[in-house]
């Protein structure tokens, strides 16, 4: 005699984490290459701003602080990257999703919320890694520019402002309503840090009391593990200082984020 | 429970909803839908009807109340549920760049056991329209790549909040068809709609929503019985109601005047029309602009509309007959 089952569903083939972000960074690929504006400033940008880096850097006592022309431009290089290629790149593309329920549409599917954010920026953190690949062969070839004493620091400033730059931009687009406020409300980061992370102007020339205030900036520790990872001449303590200084920024971004990032427009 | 021919796949009890102004959208509802079954919930803008389903798709959490989708809470125990649901936002949520076969390889990305993306565009019949960019569909094409994608991952249970909204005749009825066919293959599918008709077509059983509540919910037939029939004229210059034959022993359980015009309510409609034509026969009155009709949903949806506004109304006269 036989016993009849309902029909069991088939097994189906599970997504995983990997395979939904996967999925989700390409369409957004898809779509950065369909971007011109943002292409251009995110592929530019990185590469103009450097050279102007270089002419200021005429004008300063490198020597005396241990830096070369060399070391003061690519962390600058690399800074510009993260703000442009990365940061405020993905401020628009948090923004935009949001006001076409992108967002609010893939929340209704099985990717989680962490996973929504990180597959997004994927592809601008790609470009950002790519460039920064590129910029440090360029300097080597182009500023003479000597292998790298402390690699291991320069990798770690770079992965941190890379995590950090996507959590800031998460966080940055809680506070910004419409595409167009997209284009402002990056600018206070972009200015400040250019100003202040040492990337037109190193710390190690900056008044004793106006260093201190600036190495609390978010992108001067990303600034200082890269060239300190070039000069070897950061001590431990101070590379342990950094790397609380970035984690603490990563750490109040995806606060904000998890309080303040809306799913949806206002309506 | 999960052999039970009669399981309830989605639980709604005493469910509320307030926005952050303080208003409530939701107040207090309560309902379940079967396995296999297509519930539709009816109202008009602003009913809470999204709302409500934004909760049952696990969106966000209810400020009071109860939701079971599949026995899970679907805001707190999304990984349980969402494998098995699909979902059809009121509105797109697709990137305006992407062609209609990007945005479905995105998604069968995000889906576990998708089936082929060339498969359910073909469904909605949008397979000529894959390398087209989402920006170029008209709105009607926009909301069948939103139901395709549903279906993507052939959901036990179906959220559609009006999915023929936009759509032309003919593609309402092709929605519809689907809708109907995914049911009979055992998927369990509530939507949403202003479209009196699509409930009467689609739904198994529904609920009509107003200002946050259920008004009144069963089968179209039991929702519809509830309803009186109504007889509207207008009398000729010269007579008033109070010349026609005593209402009660017309069957009549309730009349309204405006004017000349004179509305009746029935739940014997025959015996009343007969009667008060007899009478306009033998009286010689011509009743002008003379409708019988039965009781349809759409008198249901529009008495649940008329009490509220008939409150506030003026000029308009309404009295109520014990039964």
């Amino acid at each position: 005699m036989s016993v009849t089952h309902p029909t069991p569903r088939p097994a189906v083939a599970a997504t995983t984490p990997l395979s939904r972000m996967t999925a989700l960074a390409r369409a957004e690929l898809t779509l950065l290459g369909r971007t011109r504006g943002a292409l251009v400033a995110a592929l530019f940008v990185p590469l103009v701003m450097p050279v102007s880096v270089r002419s200021a850097a005429e004008e300063m006592d490198l020597a005396g602080a241990g830096l070369s022309t060399g070391t003061l431009v690519l962390p600058a290089a690399i800074g510009f990257s993260l703000l442009f290629a990365v940061y405020s790149v993905l401020v628009g593309v948090f923004v935009v999703r949001r006001e076409e329920l992108v967002l609010k549409r893939l929340r209704t599917g099985e990717l989680r919320d962490a996973e929504i954010l990180a597959g997004s920026s994927l592809p601008a953190v790609l470009t950002g890694l790519v460039q920064c690949l590129l910029l440090t062969a360029g300097c080597v070839a182009l500023l003479d520019l000597p292998a790298p004493s402390a690699p291991h620091l320069a990798v770690l400033g770079l992965l941190l402002g890379f995590v950090m730059c996507a959590a800031l931009a998460a966080a940055t687009a809680s506070f910004t309503r419409t595409g167009e406020s997209a284009q402002a409300t990056p600018m206070p980061l972009l200015l400040i840090s250019m100003i202040g992370s040492g990337m037109f102007w190193p710390l190690e020339l900056m008044p004793d009391r106006v260093a201190s205030f600036c190495e609390l900036l978010p992108l001067t520790p990303v600034v200082t593990l890269v060239r300190g990872g070039w000069t070897g001449d950061l001590s431990a303590y101070e590379a342990l200082g950094a790397l609380a200084t970035a984690v603490a920024w990563i750490l109040v971004a995806v606060f904000a984020v998890r309080r303040w990032f809306r799913w949806e427009p206002r309506r | 429970m999960e052999t039970n021919g009669h399981e309830h796949v989605i639980e709604v009890t005493d469910l509320r909803r307030v926005y952050g102004g303080g208003f409530e959208a939701v107040r207090g509802i309560s309902f379940s839908v079967r396995r296999g079954e297509i519930f539709a919930l009816l109202g008009t803008n602003g009913a809470g009807k999204t709302s409500t389903v934004e909760l049952l798709e696990g969106l966000a959490r209810p400020a009071g109340g109860r939701v079971r989708v599949l026995g899970h809470d679907p805001y707190t125990d999304r990984a349980a549920v969402r494998p098995r649901t699909g979902v059809m936002l009121q509105e797109g949520g697709f990137p305006s760049e992407l062609t209609v076969a990007e945005t479905a390889r995105m998604w069968s990305g995000c889906v576990s056991g998708a089936r082929p993306p060339a498969e359910v565009l073909a469904l909605v019949g949008l397979e000529t329209k894959a390398g087209t960019r989402v920006k170029q569909l008209s709105g009607g094409q926009r909301r069948r790549l939103d139901l395709a994608l549903a279906l993507l991952g052939d959901p036990e249970v179906l959220f559609l909040d009006e999915p023929s909204t936009g759509l032309d005749a003919e593609g309402r009825r092709a929605t519809w068809e689907l809708v109907s066919a995914l049911r009979d293959g055992g998927t369990t599918v509530l939507l949403t709609t202003h479209y009196l008709e699509e409930a009467e077509n689609l739904a198994d059983r529904l609920a009509i929503m107003h200002e946050g509540r259920i008004a009144t919910s069963g089968t179209p037939a039991e929702v519809t019985a509830a309803e009186p029939s109504r007889i509207s004229f207008e009398l000729p210059d010269g007579y008033h109601v109070g010349d026609l034959p005593p209402l009660g022993e017309l069957g009549v359980t309730g009349h309204e005047t405006d004017g000349r015009t004179v509305r009746l309510r029935t739940r014997e409609l025959q015996r009343t029309a007969t009667a008060l034509l007899v009478w306009a026969e033998r009286a010689r009155v011509g009743l002008h602009r003379l409708d019988v009709r039965s009781a349809s949903l759409e008198e249901a949806f529009l008495h649940i509309a008329e009490n509220v506004s008939a409150e506030q109304a003026t000029g308009t006269t309404t009295k109520e007959y014990a039964a």
